[in-house]
């Protein structure tokens, strides 16, 4: 991952395409700047995220991870965003047994005509990751082997 | 009767202008078994000037009146004023703010240990009395006066803060005195600005509000006016002379609502305290005694017609059962039903006279 | 495989500040990229033909286009990879104006990120397989919910062009509320004189079957096979022998029954028909007022029925109707005013609401068109109208405009000097908006010809003097209180999404807003479509709107079903889940997690295993992420795929 150095951090986003995409489309349209630090992966619904592509974005050297889907009770499927919910508050609990600090984790709910709240949202959590700085790498992480392990994970 | 007990905050209007409020609010409890536990070296609910400049030292007065009562082991009080009322819960709902809360015990250096409440004479009286034993104590009934309750600005508003009755048409005054025996006319302007302390930066505007009180009061027929707070009781009483100038004429004795049950309970002039008043009560006692003996009268001749009716009923009913036995006799039927619902048949109109009766 | 990728300037609105070239000269040494150019405008004509001229002079077998949100051209490039030759799914796009350069300034910065979004545009598409959707026949018959003028409108438009038209009406007369008005604004003319002859239409219409006072029960399927319960509740008058002769309204006994029609303005029967041009015009009970349902003894009704119509037994029925698609036109309802302690909260019988005030000024109303107070039945003189009552007020929870009560207030306002020419109105607003054809002239006119006072303020407080009403309020303008005393204080009452729109949402799958309005597919470009493909909106249920708008969306929403339905075969969607049977163990937590029943469990050779039902499949991924076996995979958004956009953005 090419970042800026000393400018950026690694933040990867995963967004509902039917929400919080759509309200990232909307500060754009709105031209609400914000930081440039967040890369975000569009997924078809909150529901659709398995925990395990957070935790190997986590690993993998991101600095931060956010994941924003539709208000609870406003799925574009009904409930997908109630089961995104529930894991993610498990995964969240869960990210300390793996020696992560949990703060480099946040999900939030953004509808498409939120625009403004997504700039709020996105500002808010690149400063807290900025704050918390670079994430470590983990012994013996680096190199494709890594990769493969957490491609074993979730596969 | 069971006995409540509970802290007391008299307020500073209790001890100067408003005595008889004072006076008639300690007797009423101690009739209808409040125990008042006055808080020890109280002081200044944190009012009007205090607030409006800075509302952490306003409510650091209130707080040190909080730890008096904690002092006393006094967690929940009542207090007769509104606006007293008003500045000791906004402290209290302020003071949930930690923030806010830290930077008043600065200055009192007294944090809080205790859960408060605050709520007024009135708001006690309805929810923890109730207007059935009220009523019950009623020894001396006020059946003919007819009155228009005044709550004022505070009772009630804001509504977030004071959480008790409707913000808009409180009625809680309305069932105490319909406990008492009044005829409680529908008044419009119960929550109507009287004025407050306008009175001191601009001395026109008093008069006028208050008179539009008092004129819609005598409008609707009002002897009195009823009220619940220190000042608008002045500015009510007190301004009549200026309010005459501004062209409205109405005199109206404006008494507070515990004055009326001290009277309705049968209490001594000297815990009534009606002669602290401006606008003497006497004449509308006097209207009042001469509608309840009208009302009186009205109510036996009533009775007496209603009895007659119910007799002549009895009588047309026994003769048409006689008839239908005598029918039912001969046709070898039950009588019972018939007769029934003859009676039956008869009930509507008579209540239809009845009603033209009483009319 | 052969990756072209393709930076769009967007004229400046990218390349203003992003590097473009230098994004393409980077996304060159990107794996599997033998193509890789900047070009001005990607998504017109000469942009698409220099993209398909790429295609086939470099044999590209995958496409990347790093241009404006897939959320707006993603179906435009996917056409035009296809008149390429290549699969429309073997294409990505990277998101570089609405997530770059129109969020940011620093060029360095945002060609960086322009550059990443394209290597993970580029590393999914990868992994990318052709999908190639399945075709499945439609029925060509369209439901419309509820029977106002906008899904009047789309009813008829619908059955013009020939599809059959299945109508749900909660009320038993269609209409909606435009039948309860008297006149329309701008052109002050009779409104039941226009919507009538629209009402006969549909109950006449060939193609139209009308269910009044009916309700959808449950909606199942999918765009062009939607299986639709709908409830027929009981109205203890079999409608197959009413005539409508009314006998039965004119003899019944219950004679104070609520008249929802006339908004409560007079009292009504038991037994009614809601008005004399109501469609269908059929008698129907209302159980709460029937003296037979509530003491026991009556029937009067049955007895002077001339067909014995009357059915006191009559159950609730369902119908099932397949459809192709749904226009949703629920309309909506008048917020409950009586909330404000200030305007008396309905203690005043002077006080009424301006559908009330319609109906007392239509001539076939209560008051046959006579303006009389409710209290004494006297003409009043000083009518005050108050604007914006439950409208632009946050702190009852609607903060948002109405919309229509300044134009329908300057009508109430000219009508009412028509009816009674030594009247005085006076109109409490707050702003006038008046954005229409001849909307503002209107306004203008109830000032300067019907000499109606406009008093720029709110009111403070409403209450009775001497057998008049005073109205305290503010004038904003003179800087001053003013107390008027009315003899009728007419409340301009805003609207609020139907009663039940939410749970109607629900049934019908599509997303709400947070005061149960419907949400559009887009605010500007799917003004009359929803999330959910097949279903359509028209009229106020998607927000509040006046007539001709209502109409026009009632016409949009027919147009959009008519092309949907004017096709004999539709493709499905081949984004969906499918099962690898060799992975899969059978534990039916997929099928579990499924909300929309699309997946079901087979026997292989003995073995339990999912099955994905391919119409049925929305394409959520929820079964993907829930499967523990990764069995169950979402075309186009695997596990694989995401994990390689991942993993392009990974340091370690």
């Amino acid at each position: 991952m090419s970042v800026l150095e000393g400018k950026e951090l690694r933040i990867v986003g995963f967004l509902c395409n039917w929400c919080s995409y759509g309200g990232a489309d909307t500060a754009g349209v709105g031209r609400f700047t914000q930081p440039t630090d967040l890369r975000i992966i569009r997924v078809p619904c909150s529901g659709r995220i398995n925990p395990l592509f957070v935790m190997k974005a986590l690993i993998g050297g991101a600095d931060g991870v956010l994941v924003s889907g539709c208000h609870p009770r406003d799925c574009h499927y009904a409930e997908g965003n109630y089961y995104a919910r529930r894991r993610l508050e498990v995964l969240k609990g869960l990210l300390p047994v793996l020696g992560i600090n949990p703060s480099r984790f946040e999900y939030t709910w953004v509808s498409a005509s939120e625009g403004q709240r997504w700039q709020h949202v996105v500002e808010t959590f690149t400063a807290r990751i900025h704050a918390l700085g670079p994430a470590q790498a983990f012994a013996g992480t680096t190199g494709p082997a890594n990769h493969n392990r957490a491609d074993a994970m979730v596969s | 009767m069971s006995r409540i007990d509970v802290g007391y905050f008299p307020g500073c209007s209790g001890l100067g202008t408003s005595m008889e409020y004072e006076r008639s609010t300690r007797a009423v409890c101690r009739e209808l078994g409040i125990g008042l536990r006055e808080i020890p070296d109280w002081n200044c609910c944190g009012s009007t000037p205090a607030h409006s400049t800075d509302s952490a030292l306003s409510a650091a007065l209130a707080s040190r009146v909080f730890a008096q009562g904690e002092k006393a082991g006094i967690g929940d009080m009542i207090t007769p004023c509104p606006s007293c009322l008003k500045n000791l819960r906004v402290a209290l709902e302020h003071m949930e703010d930690p923030l806010f809360s830290a930077r008043v015990d600065a200055l009192t250096e007294r944090p809080l240990q205790m859960r408060h409440s605050i709520r007024s004479v009135l708001q006690i009286l309805i929810e923890d009395v109730g207007p059935e034993r009220i009523k019950a104590r009623v020894r001396r009934s006020l059946k003919g006066l007819k009155v228009v309750p005044y709550y004022g600005c505070l009772m009630t508003r804001p509504e977030k803060i004071m959480r008790f009755d409707d913000p808009e048409n409180p009625v809680a005054l309305d069932r105490l005195l319909e406990a008492l025996g009044a005829e409680v006319l529908a008044f419009p302007l119960k929550t109507d600005c009287c004025g407050g302390s306008f009175a001191i930066p601009a001395r026109k505007v008093t008069p006028r509000l208050a008179g539009r009180i008092l004129d819609m009061a005598g409008e609707v027929g009002a002897d009195a006016v009823v009220v619940a707070c220190p000042l608008c009781q002045m500015n009510l009483d007190l301004r009549q002379g200026q309010i005459r100038a501004g062209g409205v004429d109405r005199v109206l004795p404006v008494p507070y609502f515990t004055q009326l049950a001290a009277y309705a309970f049968g209490l001594p002039e000297q815990e009534a305290a009606f002669k602290k008043l401006v606008q003497d009560i006497q004449p509308a006692f006097a209207c009042m005694s001469r509608r309840a003996a009208d009302i009186e009268a009205e109510e036996r001749k009533t009775a007496a017609a209603e009895a007659e009716k119910a007799r002549l009923a009895a009588e047309r009913a026994a003769k048409a059962a006689e008839k239908a036995a005598e029918k039912a006799g001969a046709k070898d039927a039950a009588p019972d039903g018939a007769g029934k619902k003859s009676a039956a048949a008869k009930k509507p109109r008579e209540k239809a006279d009845a009603d033209g009766g009483e009319a | 495989m052969r990756i072209g990728v393709f930076i769009c300037h967007c004229g400046s609105n990218i390349a203003g500040t992003v590097d473009c070239a230098g994004v393409a000269q980077r996304a060159a040494a990107y794996p599997d990229v033998v193509y890789s150019t900047d070009i001005m405008y990607a998504c017109a004509e000469p942009g698409q033909d220099a993209v398909i001229a790429a295609v086939k002079e470099h044999g590209l077998t995958g496409v990347v286009v790093a241009s404006c949100t897939p959320r707006m051209h993603e179906p435009t490039f996917r056409k035009a990879v296809e008149r390429a030759g290549i699969n429309r799914y073997m294409f990505e796009m990277a998101n570089i104006r609405e997530h770059v350069s129109w969020i940011g300034k620093d060029v360095e910065a945002n060609t960086n990120k322009a550059a990443e979004l394209v290597r993970m545009a580029a590393a999914k598409l990868r992994l990318n397989r052709e999908l190639k959707p399945k075709s499945f026949p439609v029925t060509k018959r369209v439901l419309v919910i509820g029977g106002g003028v906008a899904g009047i409108q789309a009813a008829l438009d619908a059955a013009d062009a020939g599809l059959e038209v299945v109508m749900v009406e909660k009320q038993p007369t269609i209409g909606g509320k435009m039948a309860k008005l008297d006149k329309t604004f701008p052109t002050v003319d009779c409104s039941s004189c226009i919507l009538g002859p629209r009402m006969v239409d549909v109950a006449q219409h060939p193609n139209i079957t009308l269910y009044a006072y009916s309700e959808l029960e449950e909606v199942s399927g999918y765009v062009g096979n939607f299986d639709v319960k709908i409830r027929k509740k009981a109205t203890y008058v079999n409608w197959d022998k009413c005539t409508g002769c009314g006998l039965c309204t004119e003899k019944c006994p219950s004679k104070k029954s609520y008249d929802r029609f006339n908004e409560g303005v007079g009292p009504t029967t038991a037994i009614l028909i809601p008005f004399p041009q109501a469609i269908p015009k059929k008698a129907s009970i209302e159980r709460d007022y029937c003296r037979l349902f509530n003491q026991g003894k009556c029937g009067v009704c049955a007895k002077v029925c001339p067909t014995g119509a009357i059915d006191y037994a009559m159950q609730d029925e369902i119908v099932e109707v397949k459809v192709g698609g749904i226009v949703a036109a629920t309309g909506y309802d008048l917020v409950d005013w009586t909330v404000y302690g200030e305007y008396g909260a309905g203690r005043y019988p002077d006080v009424v609401t301006s559908l009330q005030y319609e109906r007392m000024l239509s001539a076939s109303g209560p008051t046959g068109g006579h303006i009389k107070r409710p209290s004494d039945g006297k003409e009043p003189k000083d009518v005050v109208f108050i604007q914006c009552v439950a409208s632009r007020d946050p702190s009852i929870g609607r903060p948002y405009c109405s919309g229509f009560c300044c134009m329908y207030t300057a009508k109430q306002a000219i009508l009412t000097k028509d009816h009674i020419p030594d009247s005085q109105s006076y109109v409490f607003y707050m702003d006038i908006r008046s954005p229409g054809k001849g909307y503002d002239e209107f306004t203008r006119r109830v000032q300067e010809e019907y000499g109606a006072r406009y008093v720029r303020g709110r009111v403070s407080m409403i209450y009775p003097k001497g057998g008049k009403l005073v109205v305290r309020g503010a004038d904003t303008l003179m800087g001053g209180q003013v107390e008027v005393e009315a003899d009728l204080v007419v409340l301009a009452v805003g609207g609020e999404a139907a009663a039940g729109s939410p749970a109607l949402a629900e049934k019908l799958r599509i997303s709400y807003d947070g005061y149960g309005f419907f949400m559009e597919g887009h605010p500007k470009l799917k003004p009359v479509e929803t999330n959910t493909a097949g279903v359509f909106l028209a009229g106020a249920c998607q927000g509040l709107k006046d007539i001709p708008s209502s109409v026009a969306q009632g016409s949009a929403a027919a147009a959009k079903a008519i092309g949907l339905l004017s096709r004999n075969m539709l493709d499905s969607d081949p984004q969906i889940a499918f099962v690898s049977v060799n992975r899969c163990v059978g534990c039916r937590k997929c099928i579990e997690v499924c909300p929309f029943k699309a997946i079901r469990e087979i026997d292989m050779r003995g073995q339990p295993k999912a099955e994905v039902i391919e119409t049925v499949c929305q394409g959520c991924g929820l079964c993907n992420a829930t499967c523990p076996q990764g069995a169950i995979q979402l075309s186009h958004f695997t596990d694989n795929q995401i994990l390689a956009e991942v993993e392009a953005l990974c340091r370690f």
